[in-house]
């Protein structure tokens, strides 16, 4: 077949955008992501251990959202189950320690509490996991898909509980964190390090994905789909491929969460967790990149101040939450950094 | 293996069967004719069964009790849809899932405030404490019996108001086209006042009535609320008739699993795996039968909705 | 008479009782257009919808080229070579025009699984892109976001995005449709360089378009095909006149 036009105007370069580096919503950024480095390290050189552990919950958060971002925002897949996977990262990192503990194997392998190995192996399960659900749930859409996602992830959660050998519903603990060659990862610094590191991959992956041509198929997917299958792409493996992809990052983030708590229990797999990590979404602005960091530092920033002040500071979020949803549907990112820009 | 367990877990099965499909029909419901996902459901249920605790202590009458906890959902749901929930009938689900998400912060923390942490006591009425005669020669207590009863009566009078009423065929007539209602000269906000309201109703009466089996506490409306997506997921959302059907499935799927699964393993497994391996897969079960029903019929067994 | 590129044979489709497409057999030959005219509900839009692949045939079969394209989906025919373009506007509206386009030019050389070459800056998708812009004349418009094209940019857009397919066929659905008396004369003349490339299956209410178009017409009317021929033989044929006046 001979193409349409032979006689080619090459395409004219588009100016690049002058003062892209200057503009409010990249120094927005930029300043999130020196604030969130910045004050850990201060609190370290104060002597302020928990603000440190309290920055690496808070890249932790900020990762699982950013993977879940990932499913919502970009790919309009409403995931009302990903506790799922950063449940099951969490209980890789606990039973793969365990393991390596009492030196047992778990299914004729070996445990370990190298960090290395516990992500390799939490990103592979977390990525079939994500498969199969992903495989039977994004067969519909709508509200099914919100509620079968959550019905799988309430599965996984009732299994969870219900299996003795790890805990059941006491959860499992984990006496020594894994570890990395090269570094001390009981050192809260250190390890505020490695988590704000996971946060800066999945921030840096999510971005670069959006811009290929998977991103172009994905947003294509979510804006709309007719479109995407009359240009010659089916919409189902490019979703599938997304979904996975965001349950591997959260279950990253849950693994690490894991060892950050030094613990790990069903309630990592819970409703509320899926529920918590949508809010964060929608809080920081969902669909944009640096959403949920904001989001994650609003909530747990939310979760410490307003916590100490009462024991009932989730009736306060409920109406921070329900104010954003009727009232301001940009989120803190989009009220930082201004509207979004579509290239 | 007894004929008698068998028959004492199909009644137990029946019974959660008909619970589920008091909280099912209103979520359902409130799908069906104004295309809202209500997470907020087992507030209601929880309201229900606070307010019946609450009033039957104070009244002495466990009826007296129920009609308040009834009534008391009822306006809960009326003023949280004048509130909040027609906000967002236009809205995406993602909005409704998490306006709603916030509503179950603030009456869960609300009633932790108000109420604290310790569950309240709730117990069946004296009249109806006895228990009696299974065929096969076990007990089986009067209260769970009329808790079925009670269930089968409002799913009929479902069927009837909306079979046979002038609310049932606007209700109706919502369901199949939302712009022609209006048209219709209905009143369409109040219209919706009052399903939501209704929904709001039967998820109390589902509380109180459960409240006098199990601890009144915050929370408790939770695991129902998520039993009910099953159920009208499986049902197909928007369908009464899928709802009655597929709570009744998940309620006896559900209950038999729990009791007869472990003891399956148990034929071919040591016994100490066995109770481990039955009762992890029981507790996943419901959630299996989800999985394979969707995989064959993604909109569920009565699709009345995309 | 040159071989058919795109063609239907004995084509039925029925919901309920409604009887929505009945024996229908069309081609479309290399170098022509070929329109498809028939009054409101005489199921056109079912006949697209299952030549495009988004509504399967109880019976009959469609081929393109030699290719039996019946049981595949829609994205698997567009790779396949057809282009479709929509009644009603079906765009990314918050998307530039460019990069609706672009997703086409994406989809011919491949699968979408490349996950890091940034696509503002491949040529192999710019090009293209561009190229099929530049034939609707919109190629001053390519960094606009569709939202805020007008009406009868959006549909030199749709034709945009069905050229840069490197289609063997074109379905292009009311084209003319809410373009000012300007436009439709620039897509008319635009059509008709067209069809040399590519044969066009021409859906129009406009008639005097049609007739100035196409070089056959089919009639479809309660699903059926009732006449075929010509413009001159389907201004003449009476029941094509009652078919239009009769009711």
């Amino acid at each position: 077949m001979t193409r349409l036009h032979p006689t080619t105007t090459p395409a004219a370069e588009r100016p690049a955008g002058t003062n892209r580096w200057l503009d409010r919503a990249h120094l927005v950024q930029g300043g999130l992501l020196t604030l969130m480095l910045l004050a850990p390290v201060a609190a370290h050189l104060l002597g302020e251990v928990y603000y440190v552990n309290l920055a690496s919950r808070i890249a932790l958060v900020a990762m699982a959202a950013v993977g879940l971002n990932l499913a919502i925002g970009y790919g309009g897949m409403i995931s009302f189950g990903h506790a799922a996977y950063f449940g099951l990262g969490g209980y890789v990192s606990g039973v793969s320690a365990y393991h390596a503990f009492d030196g047992s194997l778990v299914m004729g392998l070996p445990g370990s509490d190298d960090m290395l190995v516990i992500w390799l192996a939490a990103a592979l399960l977390c990525g079939l996991l994500a498969l199969v659900i992903g495989a039977i749930s994004l067969r519909t859409s709508g509200v099914y898909f919100i509620m079968i996602t959550l019905a799988f992830a309430q599965m996984a959660y009732y299994f969870a509980n219900s299996w003795p050998d790890y805990g059941g519903e006491d959860g499992l603990p984990i006496y020594l964190r894994n570890s990395l060659p090269g570094l001390d990862t009981n050192h809260a610094l250190s390890f505020f390090l490695v988590c704000f590191t996971g946060l800066v991959f999945s921030l840096a992956l999510t971005s670069r994905l959006m811009k290929s041509r998977f991103g172009a198929a994905l947003s294509m997917a979510r804006l709309n789909e007719t479109r995407l299958a009359t240009a010659g792409i089916s919409p189902f493996p490019i979703r599938l491929v997304a979904f996975v992809i965001s349950a591997m990052i959260t279950g990253l983030a849950g693994a690490l969460y894991a060892d950050l708590n030094g613990f790990v229990s069903p309630s990592m797999l819970s409703w509320h967790l899926s529920g918590e990590l949508m809010v964060i979404v929608i809080l920081g602005g969902v669909g944009r990149l640096y959403g949920p960091l904001a989001g994650a530092i609003l909530f747990v920033l939310m979760e410490t101040l307003l916590g100490g002040l009462t024991e009932y500071w989730k009736f306060f979020l409920g109406l921070v939450l329900l104010g954003v949803v009727l009232f301001a549907r940009q989120g803190v990112i989009g009220w930082l950094a201004g509207r979004e820009r579509h290239e | 293996m007894s004929v008698t367990l068998l028959i004492e877990q199909l009644i137990n099965g029946l019974q959660l069967g008909t619970m589920l499909f008091l909280m099912a029909s209103g979520l359902t419901l409130v799908f069906g004719v104004m295309g809202l996902i209500n997470l907020a459901h087992g507030s209601f249920y929880m309201v229900g069964a606070y307010v019946t605790a609450l009033a039957t202590a104070s009244t002495g009458s466990f009826l007296l009790g129920l009609a308040a906890g009834v009534l008391a959902a009822a306006a809960a749901g009326a003023i949280v849809e004048l509130l909040v929930i027609r906000r967002l009938y236009r809205r995406q689900h993602l909005d409704q899932v998490l306006a709603t998400f916030a509503l179950i912060l603030i009456f869960s923390e609300g009633t932790r405030w108000l109420f604290g942490s310790s569950p309240l006591w709730l117990s069946p009425p004296e009249a109806l404490a006895g228990s009696v005669a299974l065929p096969g020669g076990s007990r089986y207590p009067v209260y769970r019996l009329v808790i079925i009863a009670v269930g089968v009566v409002v799913a009929a009078g479902l069927y009837l108001l909306i079979a046979h009423t002038r609310l049932g065929m606007r209700i109706r007539a919502g369901e199949s086209d939302r712009e022609m209602i209006g048209a219709l000269g209905v009143n369409i906000r109040r219209l919706y006042t009052l399903v939501f309201a209704l929904g709001a109703a039967l998820a109390g009466l589902a509380g109180s009535l459960v409240g006098a089996l199990q601890s009144v506490q915050v929370g408790m409306g939770e695991p129902v609320l998520i039993l009910a997506f099953v159920v009208i997921v499986i049902g197909g959302i928007g369908s009464i008739k899928g709802a009655l059907l597929g709570a009744l499935l998940v309620g006896l799927v559900d209950t038999l699993g729990r009791v007869f699964l472990p003891a399956l393993f148990g034929q071919f497994m040591a016994p100490s795996d066995a109770a481990g391996a039955g009762t992890a897969l029981a507790a996943m079960l419901i959630y299996i039968l989800m999985a394979v029903i969707l995989a064959f019929k993604p909109k569920g067994l009565f699709a009345a909705h995309d | 008479m040159s071989e058919a590129v795109l063609s239907m044979s004995g084509l039925h489709k029925r919901f309920g009782a409604l009887q929505a497409t009945h024996d229908v057999s069309l081609d479309l030959r290399a170098g022509e257009i070929h329109a498809l005219i028939g009054p409101n509900g005489a199921g056109k839009s079912t006949l697209i919808a299952q030549i495009a692949g988004s509504l399967r045939p109880d019976a009959g079969q469609i081929h393109l080229g030699q290719r039996d394209i019946t049981a595949l989906g829609v994205a698997r025919r567009a790779r396949l070579g057809l282009g479709r373009s929509f009644q009603v506007s079906c765009l990314a509206e918050p998307l530039s025009v460019l990069r609706n386009v672009m997703i086409g030019a994406q989809a011919l050389q491949g699968h979408s699984f490349r996950f890091w070459r940034p696509v503002s800056r491949d040529r192999s998708l710019l090009e293209p892109a561009y190229e099929a812009l530049e034939r609707m004349h919109l190629a001053h418009r390519a960094d606009t976001p569709v939202a805020a094209l007008s009406h009868g940019e959006r549909r030199q857009v749709e034709v945009a995005c069905a050229l840069v397919l490197e289609p063997r066929a074109l379905l292009l659905d009311e084209p003319m449709a809410g373009l000012g008396p300007e436009g439709s004369a620039r897509l008319t003349e635009l059509l008709e360089t067209l069809k040399r490339e590519v044969p066009i299956l021409l859906i129009e209410h406009d008639m005097d378009a049609v007739f100035r178009l196409a070089d056959r017409i089919s009639v479809l009317v309660a699903g059926s095909v009732i006449a075929h021929g010509d413009s001159a033989a389907i201004r003449r044929d009476p029941r094509v006149r009652d078919a239009y006046l009769g009711d």
